[in-house]
């Protein structure tokens, strides 16, 4: 993950308390999806960027996930994320996130 | 969910973009607080 995008979200738990923060991904793959879940549960997995040993559990999503999916207008959801939701293994995605959830102690 | 939290949109190039993760939040009557659009190699 970008070094400004770590320093965002590190500013960002400190600012309102990890409660209070939802992280969506847009990742495409399960791969790259739980390594961005894991930079923001349980720190950055390079050591190279700001969240290195930061623990911060914060709650994270990926966006292709039906619990996410059901809240967002069809109409804007076909605009927005349109062929990427047959394109993209929605299934194998949520479970990458699902489990790095866990790991942190999240539902 | 959405409507709860501030969001802070991670897309990716290859993936879904961040801003339009941001637009569904928004149109969800969510709040986002940081979008960004990460190039993962």
């Amino acid at each position: 993950m970008d070094v400004q995008s770590q320093e965002a979200i590190k500013r960002l738990a400190e600012q309102h308390g990890k409660d209070k923060l939802l992280v969506l991904l847009g990742s495409p793959d399960a791969e790259s999806a739980e390594i961005a879940a894991e930079t923001v549960v349980l720190g950055d997995p390079s050591y190279a960027g700001p969240l290195a040993g930061a623990q911060l559990g914060l709650f994270v999503h990926h966006v292709l996930d039906p619990e996410i999916r059901q809240e967002i207008p069809p109409q804007v959801w076909e605009e927005q994320i349109g062929v990427m939701t047959d394109v993209l293994n929605a299934g194998a995605l949520t479970a990458a996130v699902a489990a790095m959830r866990q790991r942190g102690g999240g539902a | 969910m959405l409507k709860d939290r501030l969001i802070i949109a991670l897309g990716e190039r290859d993936g879904i973009s961040g801003p339009a993760i941001a637009a569904c939040v928004t149109a969800a009557g969510g709040t986002v607080a940081f979008i960004a659009t990460e190039c993962f190699v």
